[in-house]
């Protein structure tokens, strides 16, 4: 499809009830769908003559706790033919089951071995599913945003035993969050709903 | 009698010379034959993206710097382009050109640090030692412009930190003049080198339709005959005003690859001119004194100036609440910032799309049944820079 518009018709009209929403913003499409269709979405995106996204660019996952549906999954697509990008999502719960995209995309593979490393998010049919990216014998899952920044152990060699050690974070002084919270103005948009704000009062 | 032969698992770093950092490459042998590889990476993984969470926008940049520290200027520059779009600013033409020739140096450097190193992991030992010198030179560059030779933390949200200093325009037209030679010295020393070729025609093939799959970009979709660049196809900055031509390769071997890397040195200080030649004197940062930091002078006569200052520095400009991606051709493929803000001066989530990290996913497909000799060579193709795969 030449224009994102096109695209955007053709992809609720062929996918219909697979599609919640969709949203054209920054020159690229947002689509939301549900973790069941999320397999039927990619091989039509990848598969269709009109679509043709023949590269998944990044998975990853957003944290929101306060919400019930915790995570929000996100794939992001190129189409080279229709130099388009396309961003798709879905929103889970904390202990869901999603399904992997390995079969479509052989690239999917170490992007979800780092989703389930970063986020804990696990995924069914996946080949390999190990950690990536932290160390053997980690634990928790440092981008979830309960996790704290200074994590939980931290690792040295210890002179005594011969040998490298894990043992809880200490700190010398804690880590120090300021909160800049003022009646600053700041940038245009914040001027604006001040204005709006008074304009209510 | 038979005797079962066991096949020998051998492990490939993490403390190799070749391994181009700490990779540990656990390699499942049959005899010379590679039957299995399986990449553990993470060695170097420090944690960018929860850090950049916990940091204003400004605080953030110097992270990308320590994402590929061989051209540190190219990932800021994918950031400070999100940032730029969802606050809908313009940035001056001086600093979009400043930010052109200092990407383009950066792809100089990685290129020339690729180019040599795969020579050297193939036996070739001068092209490293020529093309070093080189690389000291580029980095002077980035010293005099940013102050440091390598974590440069130059660019801005809406420009760069500060105007080049005298004489650095000069210096690097300079440059461009004599560093075509010492690419023809390099081509010399390696294109027609039959060592060089035996160790790189035919190795480490991949078709069009893997790369695609892959998720390949960059020289490693290029070499395999897709042209596609997002310099040219999504173009961002001053690109669009520029002429330069997008090397494509024909097999996708390891050599048609060196050979896209040198033509787009080329290229790259063909730009580098043209944005010399067009620069012109202006400002080289948003005007908008809500976003960049007013100059040093203006702070001992100004109050507004001292608050903008201290606000700016301690809070932060705020961002609001959006979403979205945004890529630049880095010199190792596609470098995707996805970032969404939430109305604060810190960012909600920051991921970072790192090219590496594709193209060291796909070490197995690419080097079964290769010998073993054949692993630094295919390694040193893909262009792994552990900073950014790791994180």
């Amino acid at each position: 499809m030449k224009s994102l518009e096109d695209l955007e018709k053709k992809i609720n009209s062929e996918l219909t009830t697979k599609i919640n929403n969709t949203e054209i913003k920054h020159n690229q499409i947002y689509i939301e769908t549900d973790k069941e269709d999320i397999i039927d979405v990619a091989i039509f995106l990848k598969t269709n003559q009109d679509t043709k996204f023949r590269q998944l660019i990044d998975i990853t996952v957003v944290d929101y706790p306060e919400q019930n549906q915790r995570f929000e999954v996100v794939y992001l697509f190129l189409s080279h033919e229709f130099n388009q990008r396309l961003i798709v999502k879905y929103s889970i719960a904390e202990n869901e089951v999603i399904p992997s995209l390995t079969s479509i995309f052989p690239s999917a593979n170490w992007m979800e071995r780092e989703v389930f490393d970063m986020y804990g998010v696990s995924f069914k049919d996946h080949p390999d599913l190990r950690r990536i990216l932290t160390d053997y014998g980690f634990e928790g899952h440092p981008l979830r945003k309960d996790f704290p920044l200074t994590g939980h152990s931290e690792v040295r060699y210890s002179e005594d035993q011969k040998k490298v050690i894990s043992e809880p974070v200490k700190l010398e002084q804690n880590y120090r969050n300021f909160d800049y919270e003022s009646p600053w103005e700041g940038t245009k948009y914040i001027k604006e709903e001040i204005e709006n704000n008074d304009k209510k009062n | 009698m038979t005797k079962k032969i066991k096949n020998l698992n051998l492990n490939f770093g993490p403390q190799h010379p070749a391994a181009h950092g700490v990779l540990r490459l656990i390699l499942e042998l049959d005899g010379e034959v590679v039957e299995k590889a399986d990449p553990h990476i993470g060695l170097l993984h420090r944690g960018t993206e929860k850090l950049i969470e916990n940091k204003t926008y400004m605080q953030a940049v110097p992270y990308f710097d320590r994402l590929d520290y061989v051209a540190p200027m190219n990932q800021e520059h994918a950031f400070a382009l999100a940032i730029e779009k969802i606050l809908q600013i313009d940035v001056p033409i001086r600093a979009q050109y400043i930010r052109v020739i200092f990407c383009e140096i950066g792809r100089i450097l990685s290129h020339i640090l690729n180019v040599t190193t795969q020579a050297l992991d193939v036996g070739a030992l001068t092209p490293s030692l020529w093309g070093f010198e080189e690389r000291e030179t580029l980095m002077t560059f980035y010293e005099r412009a940013s102050g440091s030779r390598l974590h440069a933390n130059y660019f801005r949200a809406g420009g760069v930190h500060q105007d080049l200093p005298k004489g650095l325009e000069e210096d690097i037209a300079k440059f461009c003049e004599t560093f075509p030679k010492i690419i023809n010295d390099l081509e010399s020393l390696l294109t027609d080198n039959r060592i060089f070729k035996q160790r790189n025609v035919d190795i480490g093939v991949v078709t069009k339709e893997d790369a695609l799959d892959y998720s390949f970009s960059g020289v490693m979709i290029r070499g395999s005959g897709v042209p596609w660049d997002l310099r040219k196809s999504q173009p961002y900055d001053c690109y669009e005003s520029l002429d330069f031509k997008i090397p494509v390769g024909k097999n996708g071997d390891c050599y048609d690859r060196y050979l896209c890397r040198i033509e787009e040195m080329k290229e790259s200080v063909s730009i580098i001119k043209q944005c010399l030649a067009k620069m012109e004197k202006g400002p080289i940062k948003s005007l908008d004194g809500k976003i960049s930091p007013p100059p040093k002078a203006e702070i001992k006569q100004s109050m507004e100036a001292l608050i903008h200052h201290f606000k700016l520095f301690t809070e932060g400009y705020r961002v609001p609440k959006d979403e979205i991606y945004t890529a630049v051709e880095a010199p190792k493929g596609e470098f995707g910032v996805y970032l969404i803000s939430d109305g604060s001066s810190k960012p909600y989530k920051c991921k970072i799309r790192a090219p590496g990290f594709s193209h060291l996913q796909s070490m197995d497909y690419l080097i079964k049944g290769h010998m073993l000799a054949d692993v630094p060579a295919v390694l040193g193709s893909l262009d792994i820079v552990f900073g950014e795969v790791d994180r």
